[in-house]
């Protein structure tokens, strides 16, 4: 008890004292924890000073000589409220400040800094091992149709090609077939709009982690790749619709991950052209803006890929 | 005769006016965020008394088309919102102050004569205490709230990563996933700030200026009912 009794000891001394009420017979007073019996007894004394217990007197600046409760609150009051206009003063002058920073990619540099610090936090903290839950395939639905930058135009999907560029050897243009002979899965995972809204979604495809095994990325040392050694790999990898009006950048974690597909197939149907035919991204560890419709190339890349969104205010990392 | 009496700790007065624009500005981005996506309202069946929000409330405050913003400010001032809420609940409870704000046994009856005296049903003045058990109930109740907000908006934003949160706010029934319930309880734990606020500030306002003025000094000024009693005697 005796650690406690600094501050809050008056406090206490005050509640009880003055908790009974007016009127309350002096008998009452008993009632008042030993420990402030001694002081309440000198209070009563005529030679007592005018703020009558001992703890109050230490817990509150002193008072000069005849100064009453009014003209010492007074006292205190200034100094408070000057403390509290500068801290108002200072919390619009902080606001004022960031909103008028320069901007990045439309975001002022402040928020931007933010943003990226706690996707490079996350980014650290990442666990492969955590999925994204999956569902029965029953409950799936059609998700709407949002956003069609970089599906202009017809696609010609007999001559589609995908180009891919970062590899161990030279780039390549890979055929719809060369997805298809690579492991195919399925999952059911809940699709997760930047919006707001969410919707459970089976997806078809292959891993893209199965992708980079079967055309290997050129490596930090040069060796041959291995998702063995997750750090040799390329940081990023970079994905655009064909004629490059849509783009998304992915760490390596979440390229990796197991539930990151390329994907040919939505609720077991082969792609319409407004949800990404012939090929889109998968990639449930991120919001559904990452989820590239009609992949036109692929890069890997140490440097962190443009983001269509990330340069319109969003944040780049938006991983789950 | 009139003395200062100690009533708020420093720390607690920090905490409190640093919460008040750090939810502030989680509100307002937050309303930025659920604008791209306003599915709730007050109904039933297919009868809305109020959808969240109309359009004028957007127009009005200009809500409208700043997501990215939104999401931005909210995903800042989402770490100083947790930090401040967990050092004042370290506070609270290593210093003892907690005595005052948890509801005990009595707070029960206590908060339903304080709501019989704010109607003006009971007419005797109330016990004199630091907080009475309405105040017991709305300032702990806010806190569980807030957590309740720092829970829920973790599992908004790393829904895989936090798999667990989201997998407990997923029971079966619900016919919904828990990413969506975490949705749901976040919008409607922000609107039961907005209750506790409007509450809040009105009785504040009926309190009187030495109750709000104790917030910014910590000192309240009362009568010295000790000085008194041997008149009494």
């Amino acid at each position: 008890m005796n650690e406690s009794q600094q501050p809050q000891e008056p406090t206490e001394i005050v509640e009880s004292a003055s908790g009974e009420g007016k009127g309350a017979p002096p008998v009452k007073k008993d009632v008042v924890p030993d420990v402030v019996a001694p002081s309440l007894a000198k209070e009563a004394l005529p030679t007592a000073p005018p703020v009558p217990i001992k703890e109050v007197v230490s817990a509150i600046p002193k008072a000069p000589h005849g100064e009453d409760a009014e003209a010492q609150m007074r006292r205190l009051s200034r100094r408070s409220f000057l403390w509290a206009g500068a801290a108002v003063l200072g919390t619009f002058g902080a606001f004022r400040w960031i909103n008028t920073r320069r901007t990045e990619d439309g975001l002022v540099w402040p928020l931007r800094r933010s943003l990226d610090t706690s996707g490079e936090v996350a980014r650290d903290l990442f666990s492969e091992g955590k999925l994204a839950p999956e569902w029965d395939a029953k409950r799936a639905h059609e998700p709407r149709v949002n956003g069609d930058i970089g599906m202009d135009g017809d696609l010609d999907l007999a001559s589609w090609k995908l180009h891919v560029s970062g590899l161990a050897s030279e780039d390549l243009e890979l055929g719809l077939h060369a997805i298809k002979a690579l492991p195919q899965t399925e999952i059911t995972t809940e699709l997760k709009c930047i919006e707001g809204w969410s919707v459970i979604v089976s997806w078809g495809g292959a891993r893209l982690s199965d992708f980079l095994k079967r055309y290997p990325p050129q490596t930090q040392s040069g060796d041959a790749a291995s998702l063995k050694k997750p750090d040799d790999l390329p940081g990023y990898v970079g994905l655009a619709t064909p004629d490059g009006a849509y783009y998304v950048g992915l760490d390596r974690e979440a390229a990796l991950h197991p539930q990151t597909l390329l994907c040919t197939h939505m609720n077991g149907k082969p792609l319409t052209v407004e949800h990404g035919a012939p090929l889109r991204l998968v990639v449930p560890v991120k919001y559904g803006v990452k989820h590239i419709k009609r992949i036109g190339s692929l890069a890997w890349s140490n440097e962190r890929p443009a983001d269509y969104w990330a340069e319109q205010g969003y944040d780049w990392y938006g991983g789950h | 005769m009139k003395r200062l009496e100690r009533k708020h700790p420093l720390a607690i007065r920090w905490f409190h006016w640093i919460n008040f624009p750090v939810l502030f500005v989680m509100m307002w981005s937050g309303l930025l965020i659920y604008w791209a996506n306003d599915v709730y309202r007050v109904g039933f069946g297919s009868h809305t008394l109020l959808h969240f929000f109309p359009e004028q409330f957007y127009e009005r405050f200009n809500l409208s088309s700043r997501l990215a913003e939104g999401m931005a400010w909210h995903f800042t001032f989402a770490w100083f919102f947790a930090l401040n809420g967990l050092l004042y609940v370290l506070f609270v409870a290593f210093s003892g102050e907690w005595r005052y704000l948890l509801p005990t046994r009595k707070s029960f009856g206590e908060a339903f004569q304080v709501v019989l005296h704010d109607l003006k049903i009971r007419k005797s003045p109330l016990p004199r205490a630091k907080f009475n058990g309405a105040q017991r109930f709305a300032y702990t109740g806010v806190v569980v709230m807030g957590f309740g907000s720092l829970v829920t908006g973790l599992a908004i934003y790393k829904p895989i990563q936090l798999a667990i949160i989201t997998r407990i706010l997923s029971p079966s029934f619900l016919g919904a996933s828990g990413y969506e319930v975490a949705r749901w309880l976040h919008f409607w734990l922000t609107i039961g700030f907005c209750g506790f606020f409007l509450v809040h500030v009105a009785q504040v306002i009926r309190a009187g200026w030495n109750n709000f003025r104790a917030m910014i000094t910590g000192f309240e000024v009362v009568r010295d009912e000790t000085e008194e009693t041997p008149h009494v005697a």
